[in-house]
């Protein structure tokens, strides 16, 4: 039985097209992926992330905790501020990527994949029995009781300035909820009930993220929804949602990311702090930085007319000793380019922007060529 | 509810059948579309190909997933619809008409549809959906 988030009703009522998303029940469109998109490029939309997993930890020894067990460096989170990090196995590889907010002194939370929660609470438990300090550390997860919509376009700002007026009750002390910046997260009290937003998303625009109790996802949707119809919100699915995130080359754990894979590879070792002190994964981390990755997570664009490249499709090389080099993790046909893009890894010295590859389609070799990330960058 | 047009004959692979003295033309049908979702890419057969009943001969793509299209019937592609190249949305937009994909010469003796779907059975095929 396929899992349903509080606003499943709605979704269906609404024209939701449901499909399986890893182990969800979730819209993978309304009216169209391509419409979808370029509302969230132009004006604003609205994602339902409930299925995505949510952990407290808590306790003097839960930033010490942390900073052993993921890859960023949790010090430099103040209350109120978030940051991107990922989980890492001995050897290097991403158990998950995800956010990490500090709420409160000695108070975390960490958003993870839904795919992953099992995964990730499973080595969270492991490695907390390990830690020296582990009397003083409560893990709980919350992702049963606790729902998420992302709100995320150039209107967003104006849209969640009317849903949540006033000052912060907590996190970064902003007297409205405009004043976050990047990364900061501010608490709100929502009928009764404490809720937190964050100026966070995976579209490459400006937005907020917010993380409530399951019981107000209804409710708050619906506000977001009639404040945002003035300024043409719309709900946005989870199609939009991946094709928002491959122009600008964020992960999709699953595709650029997984347990055979490192940060390093995959372009993301930014957010790795191999200075911070011992982590889960530090030392082949280090050694992989120091000597270069053998492989890298490209993007690449097609450059003529072509079938949209596809997850598993293979990477050429071309010329005379054209061959296979390596394969597509994320490719889609981008809405705002109107043509195909993707991510794929290839060898390190065939990852430079500018190098042209071949896409293998159907037995056939359709061209493209190395670009450099983001994909899409929006004209300021 | 979707279109079935009613002087049609139907795959249970979702494609209809226009089928005119020997010559059949083919596209996916509007409930087909409507699954797919829009369509950003069709790659058409060969001219000149034969085909065998039930075989693949043509992949329409949407932003999400890649989808095969069978020959219901069996013979040679005659003609292709190149509108599709520079708009390949016509398969959304009018399934029956503009959006046709392909036309085959049937083979006499051959594959000629007789086993296709009625309008009627195919509606009570899609009914689950």
């Amino acid at each position: 039985m396929l899992k349903r988030t509080p606003l499943f009703e709605w979704h269906q009522k609404s024209g939701g097209k449901l499909v399986e998303f890893g182990g969800w029940e979730m819209p993978v469109q309304y009216t169209s992926i391509t419409d979808e998109h370029l509302v969230v490029r132009k004006h604003a939309g609205l994602f339902d992330i409930c299925h995505m997993g949510e952990v407290l930890v808590t306790g003097p020894g839960a930033a010490e905790f942390l900073n052993q067990t993921l890859t960023n460096d949790i010090r430099k989170l103040a209350p109120g501020l978030g940051q991107y990090t990922l989980m890492c196995n001995e050897r290097g590889g991403v158990i998950d990527d995800l956010y990490a907010y500090c709420l409160a002194a000695e108070e975390y939370l960490l958003i993870i994949n839904a795919s992953r929660i099992a995964e990730d609470v499973a080595w969270l438990e492991a490695r907390l029995g390990l830690f020296a300090g582990k009397a003083g550390v409560v893990l709980k997860n919350i992702s049963e009781e606790t729902g998420a919509v992302a709100l995320q376009g150039p209107r967003a700002a104006a849209i969640a300035a009317e849903c949540f007026p006033g000052s912060a009750s907590g996190g970064t002390a902003v007297e409205r909820v405009t004043d976050l910046k990047k990364n900061q997260v501010a608490r709100y009290t929502y009928a009764g009930q404490p809720i937190w937003v964050a100026r966070t998303g995976y579209t490459g625009e400006d937005g907020f993220e917010v993380v409530a109790p399951a019981s107000l996802i209804v409710e708050i949707w619906t506000r977001i929804m009639a404040a945002g119809h003035p300024h043409c919100l719309q709900p946005a699915g989870l199609g939009a949602r991946d094709t928002l995130r491959t122009e600008v080359c964020y992960p999709l754990y699953g595709h650029e990311l997984d347990e055979q894979t490192t940060p390093i590879e995959a372009g993301v070792g930014f957010f790795v702090a191999l200075d911070k002190g011992e982590f889960v994964g530090r030392a082949p981390l280090a050694a992989q930085k120091a000597a270069g990755p053998a492989r890298k997570c490209v993007a690449f664009k097609m450059t003529e007319r072509s079938a949209p490249p596809r997850p598993h499709y293979a990477i050429w090389s071309v010329g005379t000793e054209a061959a296979a080099i390596g394969e597509v993790v994320s490719g889609t046909q981008s809405p705002s380019l109107n043509t195909g893009i993707g991510m794929g890894y290839v060898p390190a010295a065939s990852a430079k922007a500018g190098t042209p590859i071949a896409i293998e389609i159907r037995g056939k070799m359709a061209p493209a060529v190395i670009v450099a990330k983001p994909i899409f960058k929006k004209a300021v | 509810m979707a279109n079935i047009p009613s002087d049609l004959k139907y795959a249970d692979s979702h494609e209809w059948v226009r089928i005119v003295n020997d010559i059949a033309t083919v596209g996916i049908t509007d409930h087909a579309q409507h699954e797919l979702t829009e369509v950003v890419f069709v790659e058409l057969p060969e001219v000149k190909q034969p085909v065998a009943a039930q075989e693949s001969c043509a992949v329409v793509e949407s932003v999400k997933t890649a989808s095969e299209i069978y020959s219901p019937v069996s013979g040679e592609i005659i003609a292709v619809n190149k509108e599709l190249d520079g708009d390949p949305g016509l398969v959304n937009t009018d399934p029956y008409g503009k959006g046709w994909i392909f036309q085959v010469k049937l083979t006499p003796g051959g594959h000629e549809g007789d086993d296709l779907l009625d309008p009627d059975e195919y509606e009570a095929l899609i009914a689950g959906h």
